[in-house]
């Protein structure tokens, strides 16, 4: 309708501008290194920070960008970091680098094998086969205990350094900076996909899959593709933690670290990428916080606050961030939309 | 002159506050409890909780001229979460001693963190055996499961049980209980007819009960962690194993004093071998409950133990290192000591930092209209069954 009313430069201006860096992401992300060295203390929390931004990333490209629900996410951090994990443990690939790409590529295979289920159905149906194929993996890896350490968790693994250069020591500083690096590599990936013609017609899928097939667009294929690619990247952020933390346990594929992603994406918001890291950030001091302040209620302020969230709305509380905001419009596909769509609550 | 005699007098202040600042530094020692306020083991967490708090209040916060300042920190029973606090606490906090630690993956996650960084660990719950031997920093306070199990495994032969189905959680904890009971049993003449595995997340106790029953043993050897014990026992019920003649026995994990009050009349009869119950019959033991219930309105259970028992440990290496609070010092300290707790005498081993108690003999009967862990009998001074196996 929108599109008809302009010129065909006017749109190929629009989508290559969208592409453009804005100068507040610019400097999002010099305020991101910069914490490397500003706040040393505060490393540990910020590597999984890092590593809960990468996950929730991953969720948004699916869930954001091709309106694929997953209440199951964790499968694909879960594999991954145990992937990383026994590579180490078995001195099969001493270098983290190397192994983080392999642990991605492993939970991009399962990811592929996994998304032929996923294209079955309406959104209540994926949410159940997500979450199964969830609960499914984890007793997996608690009946394999020779391998998997059941549910005592993988112990005994012992990381060698990044790059054969940089020890993961205690105080977390070289994991975090580990870490950015890699959330900021594939960002910038991630930020390449959703703004290509690939990326653009997940977005028309995501709004309405029978009219995307009708103008061509193959619409499994493409579902699969960005599924599998997903997985990767969760796949990945699994094998950040396991390599950071040196350990794998169950609690890895658990229902809560699924939930929790979601509502990590429910504070930062979907369908831009900045929602997952904002959410991510969000999210972690916020319970780290509360749960110093008060050991055992924590939770009870959590939840008020997510309802008061979702009651007044995202928009009103974080008004102060308009110009944040803007940025992401920008970068987002939002302008080319007809009013009146939105995509909050999807 | 008076511009002079003005900054000698700020900078005097000024060393003399940088001085004192860091005196007081020194005059606090911090211990990080890591335990889990919320998720499965929370019930544990609330136990440990308490029992320290209540150790601070009958002890005073202050030892050897040192202010002991416990930091709660809530893993919320996820081991990586435990992990990345203790490694916050250690780095952040400073502290000089972490403690806790409800279950074993996250005792384990913390052990190279404790060599690494020379900081003492005091495990005031989780039982698996090998927690002591994964760093030469870690001491435990609390039990190891097999200590339990196979003095259960003594009586049952004793007692004329021949035939027995074990039930374990399937975790490391579950396979030490099933391993060192079995061991135990078979090698007295008894049978194990059957070895029954059940998850360690929500159980269903039901269809294990029924496959136990079917085999139709004398008793049913039964290991599930604290905080389980209530559901176990309703299924149980349920089925109506009580009444089939079928014994209850195994480490008092099951008869947890925390659940107890509220299982039913079911568990009567029920008799397991364990470290400590809130009925047993010492003066030190009655004012213990009787503070301890008045303080946090519950019944103490053997966590609460760990956790005080914990406390008094750290109160007492300060005491021999007259305040000394590096990770070296407080270890060696704490290396053969000795005490009498409210379980009864306990002490360190010297040589595997594990814990060397009185397990005791109890039987779930009913006392002034309450449910309570009778002992009836004593065995003395038990090392932990698996490391002397070792030696």
């Amino acid at each position: 309708m929108l599109l008809a009313r302009l010129s065909q430069e006017e749109v190929t201006g629009r989508l290559v501008g969208r592409a453009h860096w804005h100068p507040l992401e610019v400097l999002f992300w010099v305020a991101a290194f910069a914490t490397i060295w500003l706040f040393p203390s505060k490393h540990l929390i910020l590597t999984e920070i890092a590593w809960l931004a990468l996950f929730a990333l991953s969720l948004d490209l699916i869930l954001g960008y091709a309106g694929i629900v997953s209440l199951g996410h964790a499968a694909f951090f879960g594999f991954g970091a145990y992937t990383a994990a026994l590579l180490a443990k078995h001195e099969i690939i001493n270098e983290p680098v190397i192994a983080l790409v392999v642990a991605g590529l492993a939970a991009s295979a399962l990811g592929f094998v996994t998304s032929f289920l996923v294209l079955r159905g309406t959104d209540l149906t994926r949410i159940m086969v997500t979450l199964g194929v969830a609960f499914v993996l984890r007793e997996i890896a608690n009946q394999n205990g020779w391998l998997t350490g059941g549910a005592d968790g993988l112990q005994g693994v012992t990381m060698k350094p990044i790059l054969g250069q940089f020890r993961f020591d205690m105080f977390g500083h070289n994991g975090y900076v580990y870490c950015l690096v890699v959330l900021f590599v594939l960002f910038l990936l991630a930020r390449r996909i959703v703004n290509s013609p690939f990326g653009l017609s997940l977005q028309s899928i995501r709004n309405n899959p029978l009219r995307a097939s009708a103008i061509g667009i193959n619409v499994n294929a493409r579902l699969i593709a960005i599924y599998t690619i997903a997985a990767g990247y969760a796949g990945i952020a699994g094998a950040l933690l396991a390599q950071t933390q040196a350990f794998a346990s169950l609690a890895y594929f658990d229902f809560e670290r699924s939930a929790d992603l979601l509502l990590v994406l429910v504070i930062g918001g979907t369908g831009y990428l900045y929602g997952g890291i904002i959410g991510a950030v969000v999210f972690k001091f916020m319970h780290d916080y509360l749960a110093v302040l008060t050991p055992q209620y924590w939770p009870f302020w959590i939840g008020l606050l997510l309802v008061v969230l979702v009651m007044v709305g995202r928009e009103r509380i974080t008004g102060w961030t308009a110009p944040f905001r803007r940025m992401a419009d920008r970068l987002d596909w939002r302008r080319l939309r007809p009013r009146g769509e939105t995509t909050e609550g999807r | 002159m008076k511009a002079y005699k003005w900054m000698a007098a700020l900078s005097a202040a000024a060393i003399g506050a940088l001085a004192a600042g860091h005196a007081g530094a020194q005059e606090t020692v911090k211990v990080g409890l890591i335990v889990s306020m919320t998720g499965q083991q929370a019930s544990t967490g609330k136990q440990i909780k308490a029992a320290v708090e209540l150790y601070q209040k009958q002890n005073g916060d202050a030892v050897a001229g040192k202010k002991v300042q416990v930091i709660l920190r809530d893993s919320g029973s996820v081991p990586d979460n435990t992990k990345r606090l203790a490694q916050e606490l250690i780095v952040n906090d400073k502290v000089n001693i972490i403690a806790g630690f409800e279950i074993t993956p996250a005792a384990l996650a913390v052990a190279p963190l404790a060599t690494e960084a020379k900081v003492p660990a005091v495990v005031m719950a989780a039982g698996t055996s090998i927690i002591t031997e994964r760093s030469p920093y870690i001491v435990r306070t609390s039990f190891t499961v097999p200590q339990s199990c196979v003095i259960i495994a003594d009586w049952a032969v004793k007692n004329g049980i021949k035939k027995v189905v074990t039930i374990v959680s399937d975790y490391a904890p579950g396979f030490d209980a099933e391993k060192s009971f079995t061991e135990r049993f078979t090698g007295a003449g008894g049978q194990v007819a059957q070895a029954i595995r059940v998850p360690l997340a929500n159980p269903d106790f039901a269809p294990f009960l029924q496959r136990a029953a079917d085999a139709k043993p004398d008793a049913i050897f039964i290991f599930v962690p604290s905080g389980q014990g209530g559901t176990f026992m309703k299924q149980y019920t349920e089925r109506g194993l009580d009444k089939a003649g079928i014994k209850l026995i195994g480490p008092g994990d099951v008869t947890d004093d925390d659940l107890l009050p509220n299982m039913g009349d079911a568990a009567i009869g029920t008799v397991t071998a364990h470290f400590y119950s809130a009925d047993h019959n010492s003066p030190k033991n009655k004012t213990f409950v009787e503070a301890f219930t008045k303080a946090a309105g519950f019944r103490p259970n053997f966590m609460a133990l760990g956790g005080y028992d914990g406390m008094h440990l750290i109160y007492e290496a300060l005491k021999k290192t007259g305040g000394k609070a590096d990770g070296d010092s407080l270890i060696t300290a704490m290396k053969g000591m000795k005490w009498e707790s409210p379980r009864g005498p306990i002490q360190i081993d010297p040589e595997t930092r594990d814990i060397i108690q009185n397990v005791y003999i109890r039987k779930v009967e009913k006392k002034a209209g309450s449910l309570y862990n009778v002992e009836f009998a004593t065995f003395e001074a038990v090392k932990d069954p698996v490391k002397a196996a070792k030696k």
